[in-house]
């Protein structure tokens, strides 16, 4: 995921990239003066005039490609909460869990309107709403989360996994958009709201007594999860940044799990399909 | 390396524990490579004593740099910051800092200390010296005033590397910046959860798109040097 990868996919995707590339800068300046004066909530639209301005056209279909993955996953978190509130009290047992699951629901609903919107202004079709299997089971309907929408402890468990996966998915996907300017900000801008649910769900499970879950995440561990969800946070042990191993660096007392707790690590797109395809029913 | 002032009634309110909690920081601090020497007259904790020929003084002027080092040395400032502010916290808990707290704010400054020396190892040579902070607008010993602190340098944080992304070169660089910006909105949320629990992403940080703050140097370096003594240059940096 390196500078020369990007260009040279761009330029696959977009023959005329490296002869764009200056105009297609001065227009990326223009946005950032731009963006500052519209409101906020009319970013998508800005978002599709910028690539329309910096593309004369639709823009790189990876691009694009980037932003439907990223409407993907948020369709999903956002059926799962939907699911969950819907349950009402049944499931979830305080107002404050109540509420915190409901402002989460809502940012997720929040970014499917908006990566759909910003998919469409820029000339791209956002997919439509998957059908999904919540229980994890391809479509049989039972899967090994069939209960999350009755059992408390496997619902929350679900959410955490949902959210420290959505983590690294953005992450891994930051590089696609190097150069985008604005879409990169906005990547951005989603991928640290996830870091905050997830660090909020698992606050809620530390409190309710459910495996043993810190806001971040220590090593590999699932914080109690189990099994299940291994494979979600495997590669979250790496604690050599950059070629620079963490713990104990410059002779200070960093741990294996705080170097690792410390930077949390991305997902290709093609581990994070593996991860959450038992949720499509096809 | 660091100078900090702390509150009179916070020095004197918490002398007896800061003096167990500056032995232990000592051990740390000695690893660190500073010099002992200097720390045998040390009065205050927090102020600690610079390698000579690397602190800027006074009047010098530090310059971040550009490009992507510049970018870097700018998230290494920030870095310099919280882990500075964390080791202070944890040397000093608060009144009626919850033993599970505690444990939590070790790591944080433990996350913080790895972000900042990472950073300087990265920038090898071009790295900016430890800056000169300034932590007196901050009661150590009173919950309310750490955990306000704490909230708004996490958030600054956020908003910071959010902000950085589009300004880096370098898609390894963007990919570390993602890595740490997301243990930063952990914390956020954790902290502002310990002031108002529920208030992790909530309408002050978070618009109606469902999106996080972000914010150009520009727009960080102005809050953050309320806290940072040294006189910084960021006309170089990427904007």
């Amino acid at each position: 995921m390196n500078l020369e990868n990007i260009q040279a996919n761009l330029q696959q995707a977009d023959p005329e990239f490296a002869e764009r590339t200056d105009t297609r800068r001065k227009a990326l300046k223009d946005f950032a003066g731009f963006a500052g004066k519209v409101a906020i909530t009319a970013l998508p639209f800005a978002i599709g005039s910028f690539f329309k301005k910096a593309y004369a056209g639709p823009p790189p279909s990876s691009v694009i490609d980037v932003l439907n993955f990223a409407l993907t996953l948020e369709y999903l978190e956002a059926e799962f909460y939907k699911a969950g509130i819907a349950k009402g009290s049944a499931l979830i047992p305080s107002a404050a869990a109540m509420q915190a699951i409901k402002t989460i629901g809502t940012h997720e609903a929040q970014h499917v309107t908006f990566l759909r919107t910003a998919i469409t202004s820029s000339g791209g079709t956002p997919i439509d709403l998957p059908k999904f299997d919540l229980s994890g089971g391809s479509g049989s309907g039972n899967g090994p989360f069939k209960d999350a929408f009755t059992n408390y402890q496997l619902f929350l468990a679900v959410a955490q996994t949902l959210e420290d996966t959505g983590v690294r998915a953005y992450k891994g996907q930051a590089g696609n958009l190097l150069g985008t300017g604005a879409v990169l900000t906005a990547a951005l801008n989603i991928h640290s709201v996830e870091a905050r649910h997830a660090s909020h769900i698992r606050q809620m499970r530390q409190k309710a007594g459910f495996g043993d879950a810190k806001p971040w995440i220590t090593t590999r561990q699932t914080g109690g999860i189990g099994s299940i969800v291994q494979a979600n946070y495997n590669g979250e042990e790496n604690t050599v940044q950059a070629g620079i191993e963490i713990k104990g660096i410059n002779g200070q007392d960093i741990t294996v799990s705080e170097a690792s707790e410390g930077f949390d690590e991305p997902l290709t797109k093609e581990q994070v399909v593996a991860l959450v395809t038992p949720f499509f029913a096809k | 390396m660091l100078n900090t002032n702390m509150p009179g009634t916070a020095i004197d309110s918490g002398e007896k524990r800061q003096q167990h909690s500056r032995r232990k920081f000592l051990t740390m601090a000695g690893t660190a490579g500073l010099l002992t020497a200097g720390l045998a007259s040390c009065q205050k904790i927090g102020q600690w004593f610079p390698i000579p020929g690397k602190d800027p003084g006074d009047n010098d002027v530090v310059d971040l740099g550009s490009g992507d080092i510049g970018i870097l040395n700018y998230a290494y400032t920030l870095e310099q910051l919280e882990a500075a502010f964390y080791t202070l916290v944890c040397s000093n808990p608060f009144n009626g800092c919850t033993a599970y707290e505690r444990k939590l704010f070790q790591d944080i400054r433990d996350h913080e200390i790895a972000h900042r020396e990472f950073f300087k190892n990265a920038l090898g040579s071009n790295a900016i010296p430890s800056l000169k902070l300034d932590f007196s607008s901050v009661n150590f010993l009173n919950r309310s005033s750490v955990l306000a602190t704490a909230k708004a340098f996490e958030d600054l944080g956020v908003s910071a590397y959010n902000g950085a992304g589009s300004l880096i070169a370098s898609g390894d660089y963007l990919l570390l910046a993602g890595k740490i910006v997301s243990v930063e909105a952990r914390h956020a949320a954790y902290i502002r959860d310990l002031i108002d629990y529920g208030s992790f992403a909530d309408s002050t940080v978070v618009d109606n798109n469902g999106l996080d703050t972000s914010r150009k140097p520009a727009e960080v370096l102005p809050i953050a040097k309320t806290y940072i003594r040294t006189k910084l240059d960021a006309s170089h940096l990427p904007s």
